[in-house]
């Protein structure tokens, strides 16, 4: 089963030159909503700790929905 | 929507040609994985834990089923309605 590391490698990125440069700018965007409240003068350490486990969590999000994705295109398929 | 036919870009070469369809059916499936997790990152996320525990997945894979079945059905109406329109249309025309 493909994970997100596969996928990653493969240069697929919806017509973007970098596939990494998508995750990048979700994650920062997804995370930043998620972990930081009202912005202090750096980063603390529940923050990085949050930013870091909501990458990790973005990354399994990713997977969860390709499968789920890549079982519905199959079913239609069989359905045809 | 469609990106340049296979044809176009791929010339006589029936080989290249498939390739190139491939890698297109590749890039549209990482489109909508992308737009899909965006989306229900919204939904079913709520502050990030140590690990995707067992009802927000449930809440990804529900999510991803409900955005394909709405996007089936808003294909289907709009098909409806212009069938229902041209059918109208002809009969003004007469």
């Amino acid at each position: 089963m493909e994970g997100f590391g596969s996928d990653f490698g493969s240069g697929g990125g919806g017509g973007e030159l970098d596939p990494g440069l998508i995750m990048e700018q979700r994650m920062t965007d997804k995370c930043f909503r998620k972990c930081i409240g009202k912005p202090g003068g750096a980063l603390d350490n529940s923050e990085q700790k949050c930013i870091a486990m909501c990458m990790d969590r973005y990354m399994d999000s990713w997977n969860t929905v390709s499968r789920a994705y890549n079982s519905r295109l199959q079913r239609e398929r069989a359905n045809m | 929507m469609d990106g340049p036919s296979a044809a176009g870009l791929g010339g006589a070469d029936p080989q290249l040609q498939r390739f190139i369809e491939v890698e297109t059916q590749k890039q549209r499936f990482q489109q909508l994985v992308h737009q899909m997790t965006e989306l229900c990152w919204e939904k079913c996320m709520d502050k990030p834990g140590p690990k995707l525990d067992s009802r927000a997945e449930t809440c990804f894979v529900n999510c991803v089923e409900r955005f394909i079945d709405t996007s089936q059905f808003i294909l289907n109406r709009l098909e409806q309605t212009q069938k229902s329109k041209s059918a109208f249309s002809e009969s003004l025309s007469d």
